[in-house]
């Protein structure tokens, strides 16, 4: 039996408003970031059930850019989060606000 | 058969981002998003992205993941925060709202349209089921999309560099900052008396 497609993207739906949610709602930089992959993998789920829907290659190419991309971002992200932590340990998203390293 | 699998890739993905939200420690969470990549990887594998299911599981898994521990271990913020405070009144009961309007509006769209979803079929390529998906996304990758992938190869080069400029400790870097000798000083800048000199 296959399986429509509104069953991944209803999943992927519930995936991206947990990851929303834990945005709003932790305070750790590195949990939050954590949030932020949980929505980009919910939108990957999305391309590649269109992918297969619609029978075209374009959403599986779409995941690969994402990936790239989610690499280089959690790079630069943890790099700027290993830098404000060196200068003040324990430093939650609200300590951070004013943008003054 | 598929449609057991999805249900068991979906409640392995939905436990999974739970956990990551509502874990105290930062290892769980980051444990836990392990399981939800791995989940995600299965649907993958269920709707016929095997490259893509194999990447999900190296490079987010694999790489991704243990980069996210290993700053949580340099760090050493692997301890448990408190999420019983509330730092900003009425944050949660907000967030709360907001995720019922994404959650609803979202599956609103999904249910509603599920008999109608539109867009033209293979308008960048046809996916032939019966090939490799590794073959046809190659093929796209270096043709049709070749110079959008020399530039995300720029992208991962400026990120490297971008992060060891970022995480170098310069020669005249100030000290760190203890918390309680931030309560009251006009600069947080270097702890115990004059700065060192900056050599040119």
């Amino acid at each position: 039996m296959t399986l429509g497609t509104e069953w991944y993207l209803g999943l992927s739906a519930l995936l991206f408003s947990i990851g929303a949610i834990g945005l709003l709602i932790r305070r750790n930089p590195l949990v939050m970031f954590m949030c932020v992959e949980l929505m980009l993998n919910a939108v990957n789920l999305t391309f590649v059930a269109l992918s297969r829907d619609l029978n075209d290659v374009g959403g599986e190419l779409a995941v690969f850019f994402v990936l790239v991309v989610a690499a280089a971002e959690v790079v630069v992200g943890l790099g700027l989060i290993v830098a404000i932590m060196r200068r003040r340990p324990g430093a939650t998203a609200d300590d951070i606000s004013v943008l003054k390293g | 058969m598929e449609a057991a699998v999805f249900f068991v890739g979906a409640a392995i993905i939905l436990t999974g981002a739970i956990g990551v939200i509502v874990a105290r420690n930062p290892v769980h969470s980051a444990l836990l998003l392990v399981q939800t990549l791995f989940g995600v990887a299965v649907l993958f594998v269920n709707l016929d992205a095997h490259f893509l299911a194999a990447v999900q599981v190296i490079v987010y898994a694999g790489a991704i993941v243990i980069l996210f521990l290993f700053v949580i271990m340099l760090l050493g913020v692997d301890s448990a925060e408190n999420l019983d405070v509330e730092p900003i009144a009425g944050q949660r009961p907000l967030a709360a709202v907001a995720w019922a309007g994404i959650v609803g509006m979202l599956l609103t769209v999904v249910l509603v349209t599920a008999d109608e979803l539109t867009g033209r079929p293979s308008s960048t390529g046809e996916l032939d089921p019966t090939k490799p998906d590794v073959n046809q996304i190659g093929e796209f990758l270096f043709t049709k999309y070749a110079f959008a992938f020399e530039i995300t190869a720029l992208l991962l080069t400026i990120a490297v560099i971008g992060a060891v400029v970022m995480s170098r400790r310069a020669s005249g870097d100030l000290a760190p900052v203890p918390p309680d000798a931030l309560a009251g000083r006009a600069d947080n800048g270097v702890v115990g008396g004059e700065a060192e000199e900056v050599p040119a």
